[in-house]
């Protein structure tokens, strides 16, 4: 019986990741409303978002070949997958062992990779600047996301991240320099990776500031919902990469059904504050010229590796 | 047959094909066929000797008397040589196929009897650099190998850059070569106490216990005629002249396996023939690893050449060749032989996967330039609507070479980041700290790969045609009929013959296939790091069978290809079925022009534009040179009628290192051209002179 | 595997706390030690003026309270003075004076720097890591809970001095020396549990002082040059 266990467990965590995604947008996108002193459009509005557009009939550019079309399943398979391997609810993950950290972010790159061809596919010039600019941040933000990793592997002596949940709550709490010089640069890099203020604007098509909605701009019908929804999830797989690695406490524990509802309950708690958070962010600063994304990463790296070097010299 | 013998059967085909060539001299067709399958028939022997050395440990030599007298040639097939002759052999396995479809444009246009039998020496000589087991045939064939690597350049001799690459080509060669031979003569002289030459084999280097000063000092003359070779950063500037200008599948050959030889040179000589070393040999390696990976990738970002860009490419992967063979060094000075084999194994793996792909990626820029005649990215776009095929395969190469799970450059790339995230259990807290920084900086070469190959693909298969066609020899192109509309056949009517296509298939294959099983490869080589440090990872790294990658140990960290691969084809086709289930009308429209209406294809971001953000923020390590210039209608002076810009992207070290040097040797050249004088009898006070020198000396 | 694991669960204080206090205080004073660095880092690539004044202030606030703890773990009821006597000096009157002087010379734009601020970065890290390297040798001798922060101690001391390398205002210059001091300070506490008392009383008074002096240099430069950008003070070079 406990065979099948996991089996829930993951089927569980893949359904929870596809159907809270929107939600967890919706929160966002309510708070930010609420904050800017507007009425806003309900929680769940993204659903009704991606419902319509997957009604609705798909229009393609003339020249757009297979890529263009390929693109949203392969990034939507992509997020799935990761959502299968980042430990959300529970560390008892059949698929956990398929990829540690390094992995994922390789996953992601996938994703990123073909939603950059996917913008010069169609050959505009939108098209080609977000793909240009989204590899450009993407450039920067690995170093520093490699060093968190580092700084984060130190501790836990493992870049798996059941293993990584797993260390850290078992071992209790411990005030670390470095883990807290990590946190920092994760989120910098969080909001780097998933296109969020200061780096990006998800919410405007204002045409000379557009990164990523301009790489999925001539996007329409069931690829557009796609595109969105994996957008959505991977936002939310950042918050939980987060929560897993930095606050994991709440999380199942293997080979235990019985922890799971309080392990629902913490992540949607943790989830509530995460989006509160990126909503202060959000409304808190205003969108960076272009060419000030570097020092914002470079500041993420500096955090990065003032973790690393705290660990050595401080613990 | 043993694997000896075949390997040395292969090498006999190669040699009587040069025999057999000349005699088909007058019917190039035919000549095509029967040379390249005699080298794609020992390509697959030498490959097969090869793998059958590594899988059985085999290691066996043999003396053959030939040569000059009291120095024959001692051949020897162990693990470490039987896989570099196995990377060398499959590859050119699939270049020899390639190359039928690839020559035959050249028929009627120039001889093509040169190239073949360059292309058999050429072969010739990297099968037996890495059989030799002595300075003497080594060098031999380290020669053969670049002196016919040199005419395969030059093959196109009438344009002024090639020539120009290929004697660049030379000269860097040759200051390698000499620094190797100088590292062999110490240590043949070391072996011998200076007396004697019988410490000319390997056997004799091997068994000697070099002093600390004569071992340091054949390293760096031995690490520094590789570097040469392998293009390593500062050493690298012949590497993008002379491997674009080469025909395509010789571009393939000398950036996927000739490059490895000297991989090869360096970890024969420091793990096999030095054996013992400080840690800051591999310190050193390991730091030129690093800079030749990031300003390797940096530069392939700036390339408009298609060709060049692979070429700085392969200055960047030899980059990460090197940091695993760097981090290998480190860790096996500090006695940690099983984390030393595993970035070992992360280096070779790599050695074999850059092969693949880099090979992969060439022919793929060959079909290109076949078809169009073209190695401007900037005048190309669009070519996935009439290249279908090739198109693919060169998307495969490019993901595979951007490190994406689940292709082969991932997975070796993957092993060299979990080298580096057990380097803080070295003893130094000085290496604790700066070894993550190495780290990073390989993250960021991983990930400007990304880009960089987004931009090759991007431009050059995705988007409109840029217009512009050269219709010039040597290839008939369709675009020299009608341009890039009337290109007859519609779809696909620009695609490659089926040999190219089919060499191109197989090597996109081997990528996959060498990228979703790891552990099977680990496996494979696992004997490597156990003869050179004496520890093996394969009992780890396949601890839960051959679907996950457990380098070290499960808890560190694993990696299953197969599932990934497999899980992302599942959930795609399930969506892509679910979404189908409902029939929804797909409608064709022109692009958004924002009201402009007047969209036209040079409005789309080019190779340029494309890597501009990388260039503002890296710029200061390129000399660049900007100008914009307006042309302004007469009468109205505001609006400009047209702009233009000029952008030149050069490589800092040719200013800095090379041309001093160049200048320097040609002033020295000019005061030693005086003493020519045209008159015998100067030359022969000359003579004169120094002979009555020479008899004060010996007296 | 790591080096740092076992360093922390055997603290050998001169007069001993109780255990869980000992260790806890540790964290929090490594955790402080942490964030000077992150300031003095801060003052490093801070482009705004007022941002660099408030980096300056919280530095010292850390300063105190790391200052504090110390003397709570050590036992040295002097520290506690030299606790207040930061807070107050450093944390409320030093950068109110700099907050006047600002503002009666009207300097509030973006701080101009001669290297620019990635590579300031590069080598801000690469002084960390040289620090370290060269106070190993001590941290390996030496018996105090605070041992490790030296390092720290050691790369503000360099970070304060690179900020007035690579600044060319006069008022960073001040900040960058009074990070300096700052530096010197916590090495002071994390080597030896600080300085006698009085010592530590005449060097606040020399800060106090230096501010003072400086005030009146700015005055005098601002006058003389009609700019506070000390590469004018190039111009009183001779003439050859």
């Amino acid at each position: 019986m406990s065979q099948i266990y996991p089996v829930i467990i993951e089927i569980l965590q893949i359904a929870i990741l596809l159907i809270a995604a929107p939600v967890f947008i919706g929160w966002i996108r309510m708070l930010k409303c609420w904050s800017q002193g507007r009425t806003s459009a309900g929680i769940l509005q993204p659903y009704r978002d991606i419902a319509k557009l997957f009604t609705k009939d798909v229009v393609l550019a003339e020249n757009a070949s297979w890529i263009f079309r390929f693109t949203p399943y392969l990034v939507f398979g992509v997020t799935v997958l990761v959502g299968a391997i980042v430990p959300i609810l529970s560390v008892d993950l059949p698929l956990s062992a398929t990829a540690d950290v390094i992995v994922l972010i390789g996953l992601f790159a996938i994703a990123r990779f073909f939603t950059a061809l996917a913008g010069m596919d169609i050959g505009t010039a939108f098209g080609g600047m977000g793909s240009s600019r989204e590899m450009m941040i993407a450039s920067l933000a690995e170093p520093a996301m490699l060093m968190a990793i580092f700084t984060v592997s130190l501790v836990s002596r493992s870049t798996s991240l059941s293993q990584i949940v797993h260390v850290i709550t078992s071992k209790g709490f411990i005030l670390r320099p470095s883990i807290a010089f990590a946190v920092l640069a994760f989120i910098f890099i969080a909001i780097a990776e998933t296109g969020r203020i200061p780096v990006d604007n998800p919410a405007t098509h204002l045409e000379l500031t557009m990164i990523h909605e301009a790489m999925i701009l001539e996007y329409s019908g069931r690829h557009l919902a796609l595109m969105e929804w994996a957008g959505m999830m991977k936002v939310f797989l950042f918050a939980s990469i987060g929560i897993a690695v930095f606050f994991p406490w709440g999380i199942a524990p293997k080979d235990n059904l019985i922890y799971l509802p309080a392990a629902i309950l913490f992540l949607a708690i943790k989830l509530c504050l995460a989006g509160t958070g990126l909503v202060l962010i959000e409304t808190g600063l205003a969108k960076m010229r272009i060419f000030r994304i570097p020092e914002f990463l470079g500041s993420a790296f500096l955090f990065a590796t003032l973790g690393m070097l705290s660990y050595f010299i401080l613990e | 047959m043993s694997q000896f013998e075949l390997v040395l059967f292969s090498i006999i085909i190669l040699l009587s094909g040069l025999v057999i060539i000349p005699l088909f001299a007058r019917y190039q067709k035919l000549l095509i066929y029967i040379s390249f399958s005699l080298t794609a028939l020992s390509s697959v022997l030498a490959a097969a000797g090869g793998a059958l050395a590594v899988a059985n440990n085999f290691n066996q030599s043999v003396t053959i008397p030939i040569g000059l007298p009291d120095l024959p040639v001692h051949l020897r097939l162990d693990p470490l040589s039987g896989f570099f002759l196995t990377v060398i052999g499959l590859l050119s396995f699939f270049v020899s196929i390639y190359s039928i479809g690839y020559i035959k444009a050249f028929v009627g246009k120039r001889s093509v009897t040169h190239l073949v039998i360059f292309y058999c020496l050429f072969l010739i000589g990297m099968f037996s650099v890495v059989l030799s087991d002595d300075a003497f045939s080594f060098l031999i064939s380290w020669e053969v190998m670049a002196a016919s690597s040199y005419f395969l350049v030059m093959f196109e001799d009438e344009r002024t850059e090639n020539r120009r690459a290929a004697f660049l080509y030379l000269v860097v060669a040759h200051i390698g070569a000499i620094a190797i031979l100088l590292s062999f003569g110490i240590m043949a002289g070391a072996a011998t106490d200076f007396k004697g030459f019988s410490g000319y084999t390997f056997d004799a280097m091997r068994q000697t216990e070099f002093s600390v000063g004569w071992a340091t000092a054949a390293f760096l003359l031995a690490f520094f005629g590789f570097a040469a070779k392998a293009g390593v950063i500062p050493f690298h500037v012949w590497l993008p002249e002379a491997h674009p200008v080469a025909p395509s599948n010789v571009s393939a050959l000398m950036s996927g396996v000739m490059l490895k030889t000297a991989i090869y040179g360096i970890i024969r000589v420091t793990f096999d023939l030095i054996g013992d070393f400080p840690w800051w040999w591999g310190a050193v390696v390991l730091m030129f690893g690093l800079i030749t990976a990031l300003m390797g990738i940096l530069y392939a970002i700036m390339q408009q050449d298609i060709k060049r860009l692979l070429a700085y490419s392969s200055v960047e992967n030899i980059g990460v060749i090197l940091i695993g063979i760097g981090l290998a060094m480190i860790f096996a000075s500090f006695e940690m032989p099983l984390l030393s084999a595993l970035a070992l194994t992360a280096a070779l793996y790599h050695t074999l996967n850059h092969a693949m792909f880099k090979g992969l990626l060439f022919m793929g820029a060959g079909a290109v330039l076949h078809a169009t005649n073209e190695r401007n990215m900037e005048k190309m776009g669009g070519l996935i609507h009439k290249m279908p095929w090739t198109a693919v395969l060169f998307l495969i190469g490019c993901v595979s070479i951007s490190a994406l799970p689940p292709f082969n450059g991932f997975a070796s790339e993957w092993l060299t980041f979990q080298a580096f995230l057990l380097s803080p259990s070295l003893p130094s807290p000085l290496l604790n700290l700066l070894i993550p920084l190495g780290a990073t900086l390989v993250a960021l070469t991983v990930a400007l790969a990304a880009a960089c190959f987004v931009k090759a693909f991007g431009i050059t298969f995705l988007g409109h045609w840029r217009g512009g066609h050269n219709p010039s020899p040597p290839f008939d192109s369709p675009l020299a009929k009608g341009g890039y509309r009337g290109v007859k056949g519609g779809k696909g009517g620009l695609e490659v013959d089926w040999f190219m296509r089919s060499a191109m298939i197989l090597t996109a294959v081997s990528c996959l296939v060498l990228g979703v099983v790891p552990t099977l490869i680990i496996n494979w080589i696992d004997i490597l790091p156990e003869q050179l440090i004496g520890s093996r990872i394969a009992a780890s790294a396949g601890e839960f069978g051959w679907l996950w990658l457990t380098p070290i140990a499960h808890e560190r960290a694993s990696y299953s290809a197969p599932i990934v691969l497999i899980i992302v084809l599942a959930v795609v086709l399930l969506a892509y079925i679910l979404l189908h289930i409902r029939k929804a009308a797909v409608h064709r429209a022109p692009l958004w022009d924002c009201g402009f209406e007047k969209i036209t294809n040079r409005m789309q971001y080019n190779a340029a534009s494309f890597s501009m953000p990388i260039r503002r923020i890296f710029g200061f390590l390129f000399s660049i040179r900007e100008d914009v210039r307006a042309v302004y209608p007469t009468g109205n002076p505001l609006f400009p009628k047209r702009l233009h810009y000029h952008l030149k992207v050069r490589d800092r070290f040719w200013g800095l290192l090379y041309k001093p040097v160049a200048d320097a040797s040609i002033w020295i050249s000019r005061k030693v051209g005086k003493l020519q004088q045209g008159r015998i009898q100067m030359y022969l006070i000359y003579s004169f002179i120094t002979i009555i020198v020479l008899l004060l000396f010996l007296r | 595997m790591g080096l740092g694991t076992n360093k922390k669960t055997s603290p050998q204080p001169q007069v001993p706390r109780h255990n869980i206090f000992m260790n806890f205080a540790a964290q929090i004073n490594s955790i402080l030690a942490a964030l000077i660095l992150l300031t003095a880092f801060g003052l490093l690539v801070q482009r705004r003026i007022y941002g660099l004044l408030h980096l300056f202030a919280w530095q010292g606030l850390f300063l105190s309270i790391s200052t504090g703890i110390v003397g709570y773990v050590s036992n040295v009821n002097h520290l506690y003075i030299s606790s207040v006597l930061t807070l107050v000096l450093k944390v409320i009157v030093l950068p109110y004076i700099l907050h006047v002087l600002i503002i009666r010379m009207q300097i509030h734009k973006e701080v101009e720097t001669v290297v620019n601020i990635p590579t300031t970065m590069l080598i801000g890290i690469a002084l960390v890591i040289f620090s370290y390297h060269l106070t190993a040798p001590i941290i390996e001798i030496s018996t105090l809970v605070t041992k490790s922060t030296l390092a720290v101690a050691l790369a503000t001391v360099m970070l304060g001095l690179l900020m007035m390398i690579t600044r060319r205002n006069a008022v960073t210059q001040i900040i960058g020396f009074l990070s300096m001091e700052n530096g010197l300070f916590l090495a002071a506490t994390s080597a030896t549990y600080g300085m006698p008392l009085v010592v530590e009383l005449g060097v606040a008074l020399d800060i106090l002082i230096a501010a003072f002096i400086f005030g009146i240099f700015f005055f005098q430069i601002r006058t003389a040059f009609d700019s506070l950008d000390v590469n004018s003070m190039a111009k009183l070079k001779e003439e050859d």
